[in-house]
């Protein structure tokens, strides 16, 4: 359960303004990706068009194509609830829903699927998901206390497991770990390394440290100033991203040189 | 572990040192400093605090004064109370009816309202939504007299409806027809003042939880939508979670509304005994008993129907009281 998605052509717009342009990316199967790039030049923008979670804003439009194993999510008649229920998603913020329990937090989005499951089906499922989250031990003994009652950094975690207790064939992530201390920001990064064996990760990340420990191919994204559309500037394996930037954008950026 | 005495608890700039003198009680805090803004606003709060309170007060120590004949001719002669048998046996039909009438209004209206306001934040187009939102504020501005006449002239319309409803469901106790087999000819009973109550409290509870339904965090919507949901589901997992100690102090708002409202239900009702029947003449409200009867009411008849009055303050009171208990109870917490 992974999928290779296809970026083709992607112009994405909120009303007339045009926040990002000409997009062209491949995405392999069980592999992270990060999104790096200045602030407003369009990370979360595109992340959020592979869930077609972007056309939630009013007025926001997308033309292009994205292909999932070959299949257009933006082709007429796709339903983007289904696309959803294979993409799944962790925002910035941590938000698990502040009246169900951690249990039902989990479960949340694989109720919505398919109703019926057993008792023992769904305890079995809670504990995996939260094992896969790295939760699972500090959470075992209260899985049906509220989940607003866990800290930033595990609530962040519990989204994590919220998103993969379906079981979906891409992840993405918005800056999961912006919010949180180092050791939450380990856990989450060591929990990246771990979901790549299963899915296909994209994250966005501001910390380029991040993105060179765990990606294994980074894109920059770059704008040319305010009102202007972003653009993707480079896309590359991490390591010559990193070690020698064929774009002297690139160069720039992760060297601290703006300009 | 060493035990001290000595508050260790450092104040902003300003606060004594600790170190430098003796700990002469077990909570030494500094005092705390209190800018005139403060003090200003905190004592215009508690004086409107206080005149709250004392309205209230001021409202409860009337009704009980001019109560005092009634009970005096409670205690005394309960058959020189209207109706003849003491003050309980003519109150509780007019409780009665006053509380179904205004469970009948909240029941019809609040899947209404909570529709119409998750329409117009949720479903309805962005250009619709702000004019029936217009709309909806439009129809809480409308006089309760303008409601009674149109009541009225709904009421003969009515009486066909509620002619089927006996044929059909009168082996329910409220749709019975009486003795003849007929309903009200005029259609004016308790179940058309109940539907007339029902559109008048209708925008308030609208607008009121439009207004929660709005402040649905858009982090949580996104959460659910991201999962899968469909609109309805987001609306069942995100919105309506979060709104529902909104929704609860809205309907009771409505409720209170329906418990107190006259015009309307004087207009449309046509007064009588108390009855299990709703589409059949009889039954009576509160407001509306005092409405009808006070232009000639004098001595003891005067004081009886303010001792109605007190009664229904104390209903509504009770009603307020439970409403709070159950929007404490249902109040998420965080985020
Ligand atoms: N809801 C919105 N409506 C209109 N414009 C938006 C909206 N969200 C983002 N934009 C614009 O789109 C552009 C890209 O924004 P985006 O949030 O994708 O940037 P980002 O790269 O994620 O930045 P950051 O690193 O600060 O999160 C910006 O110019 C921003 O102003
Ligand atoms: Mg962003």
């Amino acid at each position: 359960m992974s999928k290779q998605i296809d970026i083709k052509d992607l112009d994405i717009f909120y009303g007339d303004f045009r926040a990002v342009d000409g997009v062209q990316m491949q995405i392999k199967p069980r592999s992270v990706t990060a999104f790096i790039g200045p602030s407003g030049c369009g990370k979360s923008t595109v992340l959020r068009t592979l869930n077609r979670m972007h056309e939630v804003i009013p007025g926001a439009s997308v033309s292009g194509e994205i292909l999932m194993d070959g299949n257009n999510i933006y082709g007429p008649g796709v339903d983007p609830v289904n696309v959803r229920r294979e993409v799944g998603m962790v925002f910035q913020r941590a938000n698990p829903f502040p009246t169900m329990s951690i249990k039902e937090n989990v479960l949340a989005g694989v109720r919505l699927n398919n109703k019926r499951m057993s008792r023992s089906e769904a305890d079995e499922l809670t504990e995996r998901a939260l094992r896969g989250a790295n939760l699972w031990n500090e959470v075992k003994d209260r899985l049906n206390l509220p989940g607003s009652g866990l800290s930033g950094g595990q609530q962040q975690r519990l989204c994590i497991a919220r998103a993969i207790a379906v079981e979906p064939e891409v992840l993405l992530m918005d800056e999961p770990c912006s919010a949180l201390d180092p050791i939450s920001t380990l856990a989450i990064e060591d929990l990246i390394n771990d979901l790549k064996d299963k899915y296909t990760v994209v994250i966005v990340t501001h910390n380029m440290q991040q993105a060179a420990r765990v990606s294994d191919k980074t894109a920059f994204f770059n704008i040319a100033g305010t009102g202007k559309p972003g653009k993707l500037i480079e896309f590359n394996e991490t390591s010559s991203i990193f070690s020698n930037p064929e774009k002297e954008e690139t160069e720039n950026y992760i060297s601290g040189r703006f300009g | 572990m060493p035990t001290s005495t000595q508050t260790t608890v450092s104040g902003p700039a300003g606060a004594p040192d600790p170190d430098s003198r003796p700990a002469s009680g077990p909570a030494q805090t500094p005092k705390a400093v209190v800018r005139p803004g403060d003090r200003i606003f905190s004592a215009a709060t508690l004086i409107a605090g206080i005149l709250i309170l004392l309205i209230l007060a001021g409202v409860a120590l009337f009704l009980l004064a001019q109560s005092k004949d009634t009970i005096n001719a409670q205690i005394s002669d309960p058959s020189s109370i209207t109706g003849g048998h003491g003050f309980f046996a003519y109150v509780w039909p007019l409780v009665v009816g006053t509380l179904i009438s205004s469970a009948i209004a909240l029941l019809v209206a609040t899947p209404f309202a909570l529709g119409i306001a998750l329409f117009t934040t949720h479903m309805a187009p962005r250009k619709l939504a702000p004019v029936l939102g217009y709309v909806i504020d439009l129809l809480a501005a409308i006089p309760s007299v303008v409601y009674g006449l149109w009541g009225i002239a709904l009421a003969g319309n009515l009486t066909a409806f509620y002619l089927w409803l006996s044929k059909w469901f009168g082996w329910i106790p409220i749709f019975a027809p009486d003795a003849d087999g007929s309903v009200s000819n005029t259609g004016r009973t308790l179940l058309t003042a109940s539907l007339v109550l029902s559109i008048m409290i209708l925008p308030i509870i609208t607008s009121l939880t439009r207004e929660i339904f709005l402040q649905t965090p858009r982090l949580q919507e996104e959460a659910a939508l991201a999962l899968g949901a469909t609109r309805w589901e987001m609306i069942r997992m995100s919105v309506l979670p979060f709104g529902k100690s909104g929704i609860a102090s809205a309907t009771m708002l409505g409720l209170g509304r329906a418990l107190g409202e006259t015009m309307a239900v004087a207009m449309i009702l046509s007064p009588g005994l108390l009855t299990a029947s709703l589409v059949v003449s009889g039954n009576q409200t509160i407001a509306s008993e005092i409405a009808q009867n006070f232009p000639e009411a004098a001595g003891l008849r005067l004081s009886e129907l303010i001792t109605v009055g007190l009664v229904l303050f104390v209903i509504t009171l009770l009603v307020n009281m439970a409403a709070r208990a159950i929007v404490a109870k249902t109040s998420v917490k965080g985020s």
